[in-house]
């Protein structure tokens, strides 16, 4: 099983996204975001609940009016026909019909994109496959499992073999049995060269299926490149510590704080140019009579680089 | 305890607006409607048109006809509405029946020729003596009723002297003879009587009468060939009364399909707003015709109604019967922001306008101006229309004025959902 993606469009970038802006009364929600896509590339959108990932990625559906900046799939304009015709969007909510069978549910929606009766059957049956839905194909989708409603959402995405695939948070509300199954989907899809665009607000995600990545906050583009570039840049050679302390208080806060610190997730991380320092740091807080419990040492990845650049956890 | 719940419940209601109008606005609007149909308020209560054929000419039938106009309780036309300004000729007995028939008025009274002569009569009917005829339509159970004993009324109140006339003859016939003397005085009476008729002294609107003494023959000229006669009536009243809940409900798949993100993904797709409404449309109007096709056939099959040599007219009126509610449906769907909004609304309006458009109650039993209020629903349209067909056996070409209303309707209301719907196609 295959979805072809090449041979069909112009030699336009996959996505080209100039200074958007889009309000929604007083809230700016995407805030001058500039973004390409190169051809056959994962791109992560990676930012919290509200950062504007979902606003942007409507907004290229066409599903947004924007105020400002301009958006071309392919060279033409989101919301165009032609772009309609290349996009395949995965939504966030489970957009299906809940009374018909996974087969009837990627009928229409090959339909509503104008698959022809020959060329529908084969995109049905191919897409089936690929969300390995083809023996439960004459399911009620209200009967189906999360997971399941989860693979047939993504595959009513693609049944009209688009060349660049918008996924919006696709793992939400699914077991960890369920993501893994999406993500092979999604690294088949990837395999065989299709853009795609993936939002996330799980940084495991973003390492593992996207070559490029786009920290968004506040619907602003914070930082963006590949994993390591983004490491890179933010740390360079250095590595972080993450120390916990019995009976975490004010006092710990406050000596934390003054040592370059910062409390996560019940810890306390602290950033250092060289291992060595380690002990140092340590030495200082047997000083201060705080009682380390536990003490470990990592190179930074990306939710450290966003906590770095925000201050904020990625799920906060 | 108990308090709190009742708290909890009290604040939900006051923030649940479809809920607060389904408890309080609806039971009071129903029984205002209800209580102006069968409260008798005297300035509204229902008028009776009837079309009166004076073929005699005499001095009694003027008399007669002078009574029904002065009778309050009907609406007594002598002629057609003038056309251009121009006066219609007088009806005639055939032209007051094909009137009858198109629904111009429930009944019509014929005065024969020679009806004059013997006005009234006392005792067995005279079968050789000329007598009024009622055409009446009788699906409308009441009016012919209300003429016959009207009729009774006026001739008592309006031709005493006639009544008197008649009387002494009968009395010189059976009592053997009136002396010279006798004869004198009850004619000097009569005069009398006469005089103080013709001076307005005596009206029909005076005292009251008792039945009997006017012979008429009714026959019925609409429907009296019918095997079920209400049948028909009840199975558009009652079918577009479901028609409209039914149409709202399908439309409501709209709310759903935007709340679950459905509608987002379709309109991303090469669907546009306009061809995924119109689609919306079809789906329901063809939704709306089959339901009538069921109620029909379910007519046909138990109650004998005559439903297959009505086809075209069924068919007709049934598609844009069809296809004005599936727009209504669509416009409230669209004005509304979730299936619990449209279900409140929904039940409210559709209510109102079955209980005014003659879908609970025949309109021609209500009073005239909410006869008028009910042409402003689309249940009246689609029941006159399918009451033309299947009552009144008319043609189908006579089916315009509701076929142009119906289908206007459609496309006013289509015309506003898609205005609306524009909130859904972009953020």
């Amino acid at each position: 099983m295959s979805f072809p993606t090449s041979g069909t469009h112009n030699s336009s970038l996959p996505l080209r996204i100039d200074g958007l802006v889009k309000r929604f009364g007083q809230v700016t929600a995407v805030d001058g975001i500039t973004l390409e896509l190169p051809s056959g590339e994962c791109l992560g959108l990676l930012g919290p609940n509200g950062a504007g990932k979902s606003t942007l990625i409507r907004s290229i559906v066409g599903r947004v009016r924007t105020d400002a900046g301009t958006i071309s799939v392919f060279g033409a304009p989101a919301d165009s026909m032609a772009a309609r015709n290349t996009l395949g969007w995965i939504p966030q909510e489970l957009a299906l019909y809940p009374r018909l069978t996974c087969r009837e549910n990627l009928q229409s929606f090959g339909r509503y994109h104008g698959l022809g009766s020959a060329r529908l059957a084969q995109a049905v049956e191919r897409c089936l496959g690929w969300a390995t839905l083809t023996d439960r194909s004459t399911e009620l989708v209200k009967n189906l499992s999360g997971g399941m409603k989860r693979r047939l959402n993504m595959a009513a995405g693609l049944i009209h073999q688009p060349k660049l695939v918008l996924m919006d948070e696709p793992t939400t509300g699914v077991d960890p049995q369920s993501r893994n199954h999406i993500f092979e989907m999604i690294e088949k899809l990837r395999d065989e060269g299709m853009s795609i665009i993936y939002t996330t607000h799980y940084m495991e995600e973003a390492e593992r299926l996207c070559d490029l990545v786009a920290i968004i906050d506040h619907g602003k583009v914070i930082a963006q490149g590949t994993n390591a570039e983004l490491v890179q840049n933010t740390f360079g050679s250095r590595s972080q510590v993450r120390a916990r302390f019995a009976g975490a208080d004010e006092r710990t806060a406050t000596w934390v704080a003054e040592h370059g610190g910062h409390p996560v997730g019940g810890a306390a991380e602290f950033t250092v140019e060289h291992p060595t320092e380690i002990a140092g740091l340590l030495e200082a807080s047997a000083k201060a009579g705080l009682e380390l419990i536990d003490v470990s040492l990592r190179r930074p990845n990306l939710e450290s680089v966003f906590l770095h650049l925000t201050g904020r956890e990625l799920r906060d | 305890m108990i308090s709190a719940i009742v708290r909890t419940a009290l604040v939900s209601l006051r923030r649940d607006r479809g809920a607060l109008a389904l408890s309080f606005i609806l039971p009071v609007v129903f029984f205002s409607i209800f209580a102006v149909i069968f409260g008798g308020r005297r300035d509204t209560t229902s008028k009776v048109h009837v079309l009166v054929v004076d073929e005699d000419h005499s001095r009694a039938s003027g008399r007669l006809v002078q009574g029904l106009k002065q009778e309050g309780s009907l609406v007594v036309k002598t002629r057609p509405e003038p056309v251009k300004d121009a006066e219609q000729p007088e009806y005639t007995a055939a032209t007051a029946e094909i009137a009858v028939k198109e629904g111009v008025g429930p009944i019509a009274i014929i005065i024969p020729h020679g009806f004059g002569e013997n006005p009234i009569s006392f005792g067995p009917a005279d079968t050789n003596r000329p007598t009024i005829q009622l055409l009446e339509d009788s699906s409308d159970m009441v009016a012919p009723q209300m003429v016959s004993g009207l009729l009774q009324k006026v001739a008592m109140t309006s031709m005493p002297d006639l009544m008197a006339d008649q009387g002494s003859k009968y009395l010189d016939q059976f009592a053997g003879g009136l002396t010279r003397e006798q004869r004198d005085r009850l004619n000097e009476g009569i005069r009398q009587l006469r005089e103080r008729q013709e001076s307005g002294a005596i009206t029909a609107a005076s005292g009251s009468g008792s039945g009997g003494i006017i012979a008429f023959n009714a026959r019925a000229v609409v429907g009296e060939n019918k095997n079920n006669p209400m049948i028909s009536f009840y199975a558009a009243a009652i079918g577009v009364m479901f028609l409209l809940f039914t149409a709202s409900g399908a439309a409501g798949a709209l709310l759903d399909e935007a709340e679950s993100g459905t509608l987002d993904r379709v309109l991303s797709s090469r669907v546009t707003m306009t061809s995924l409404l119109l689609g919306k449309l079809t789906y329901n109007s063809l939704l709306a015709f089959s339901q009538l096709v069921v109620m029909f056939l379910w007519g046909w099959a138990v109650f004998k109604l005559d439903l297959w040599s009505h086809i075209p007219g069924f068919i007709v009126m049934g598609v844009c019967t069809a296809v004005a509610v599936a727009s209504f449906g669509m416009l409230l769907a669209s004005i509304c922001r979730t299936r619990a909004q449209l279900g409140a609304l929904s039940t409210l309006v559709i209510l109102i306008m079955s209980s005014i458009g003659g879908s609970m109650f025949p309109r021609f039993l209500m009073p005239e101006a909410m006869q008028k209020a009910g042409l402003l629903t689309i249940n009246a349209w689609a029941i006159d229309g399918f009451t033309k067909i299947f009552w009144r056996d008319e043609p189908v070409s006579h089916l315009w004025p509701q076929v142009l209303v119906l289908v206007g309707t459609a496309v006013v209301f289509f015309a506003i959902a898609r205005r609306v719907a524009r909130r859904w196609e972009f953020a």
